[in-house]
């Protein structure tokens, strides 16, 4: 039990000047995305169903590869993002922390793995 | 972490049920949540029937009915009975709005069921503690800001600026549309609220008002302002009809044009 006035409790730190870049990374790249999924959805679409050889083939050219790459980091990006907020509204304290970090971690190793795995088709 | 049980002490249990009255035909139930904090039991629902010919028409009709000829010791909050001074706000059918203004016919079920604002501390019956609701509403400087010498007679204003405060000045502070928040029950030691940031938003394009750089500075954080996921309940629930979502969406893009 604290003897804090409400007025302080309201205040809490004060402001700490961020967010804003947040909110307008979400907001561009959920326009971005989009216009990308449809058309990533559009080429894995027509792959579907195909012999290994034509899948690689896909992807080794320059447009379905870039647009690969750009749909996986855009969008786990954007994920992570959501995602941290959503741990924000929920979680407290040092399990917030733990869950940020591990959340981040799991991000990263995902966009890795797929652009390893795209490398590897598209070189 | 958020918590999806109540604790112990605030599970409601079942109350006690009061009679019908005497040879009426057209009688209504209610059930109204009842918590008293000098007896150490848990909360717990009484029910209550009114005779609805002999009753106004509105939910704080009986709720005054119940407290003047069955129950005395009902606690709730009134005072206008017009919808201007907000002190009247609770659920009613799971809604939130003002007792005064809400028609007994627009309850959809045959039960009006009354309990005070969710997520708020119950100070007893159905009136919430709203302290905090009160010192984060003072937080955002709920008044007129100026920097150059006041003018001999007034701070004029266009009437064109002056209609950009229509739809945000008619606020009563009731603090409906906080408590119908998710965002707001969840971190609402943080998070600022509809009611809140609507008001901090009629400051922020006041004409008049010089201090809409330390405004917008006091606002940009994660949680006092970003917490806003646009839910909509604010709006929904609004007894005046106001729209805190589209305010708070104008906080942010004030925000992002200062950045980008």
């Amino acid at each position: 039990m604290r003897y804090l006035t409400a007025r302080k409790r309201a205040e809490g730190k004060g402001a700490s000047h961020t967010g804003t870049e947040h909110h307008w990374y979400m907001t561009v790249s959920a326009v971005g995305l989009a216009m990308l999924i449809p058309t990533f959805v559009v080429y894995m679409g027509r792959a579907l169903g195909r012999g290994h050889e034509e899948v690689l083939a896909t992807f080794q050219r320059p447009f379905p590869a870039l647009l690969f790459g750009i749909v996986i980091f855009v969008s786990l990006n954007h994920f992570r993002k959501g995602a941290i907020m959503m741990i924000e509204d929920y979680a407290q304290g040092s399990t917030r922390k733990f869950l940020i970090i591990f959340l981040t971690c799991f991000t990263y190793l995902l966009i890795a793995t797929a652009l390893y795995a795209l490398a590897k088709m598209a070189l | 972490m958020v918590q999806f049980r109540l604790p112990k002490n605030s599970r409601i249990t079942t109350g006690k049920t009061w009679p019908k009255p005497a040879g009426a035909t057209n009688v209504r139930q209610f059930d109204i949540y009842r918590w008293n904090p000098d007896d150490g039991e848990n909360p717990r629902v009484d029910t209550y029937f009114l005779d609805m010919d002999a009753c106004g028409p509105m939910i704080l009709d009986a709720l005054i009915k119940i407290k003047n000829e069955i129950d005395p010791t009902l606690t709730f909050r009134r005072s206008c009975r017009e919808g201007i001074c907000g002190s009247c706000a609770m659920n009613i059918g799971g809604i939130n709005t003002l007792a005064c203004i809400y028609g007994m016919d627009e309850v959809a079920d045959g039960i009006v069921k009354v309990y005070p604002l969710p997520h708020m501390p119950v100070v007893k019956d159905l009136i919430p503690d709203l302290t905090h609701f009160y010192a984060q509403h003072a937080s955002i400087m709920p008044w007129l800001e100026t920097k150059t010498n006041a003018p001999q007679k007034e701070w004029k204003q266009s009437i064109d600026d002056r209609k950009k405060l229509d739809g945000l000045y008619e606020c009563v502070m009731c603090a409906c549309c906080s408590t119908s928040c998710p965002s707001y029950w969840w971190n609402s030691d943080k998070y600022l609220g509809p009611a809140a940031l609507l008001h901090a938003y009629r400051w922020i394009i006041d004409s008049r008002d010089e201090a809409t750089g330390e405004r917008l500075d006091d606002l940009e954080d994660p949680f006092k302002l970003y917490r806003c996921h646009t839910i909509m309940n604010c709006a929904k629930t609004c007894p005046k009809g106001l729209n805190p979502a589209k305010a708070i969406a104008e906080v942010k893009r004030m925000q992002v044009n200062r950045v980008v």
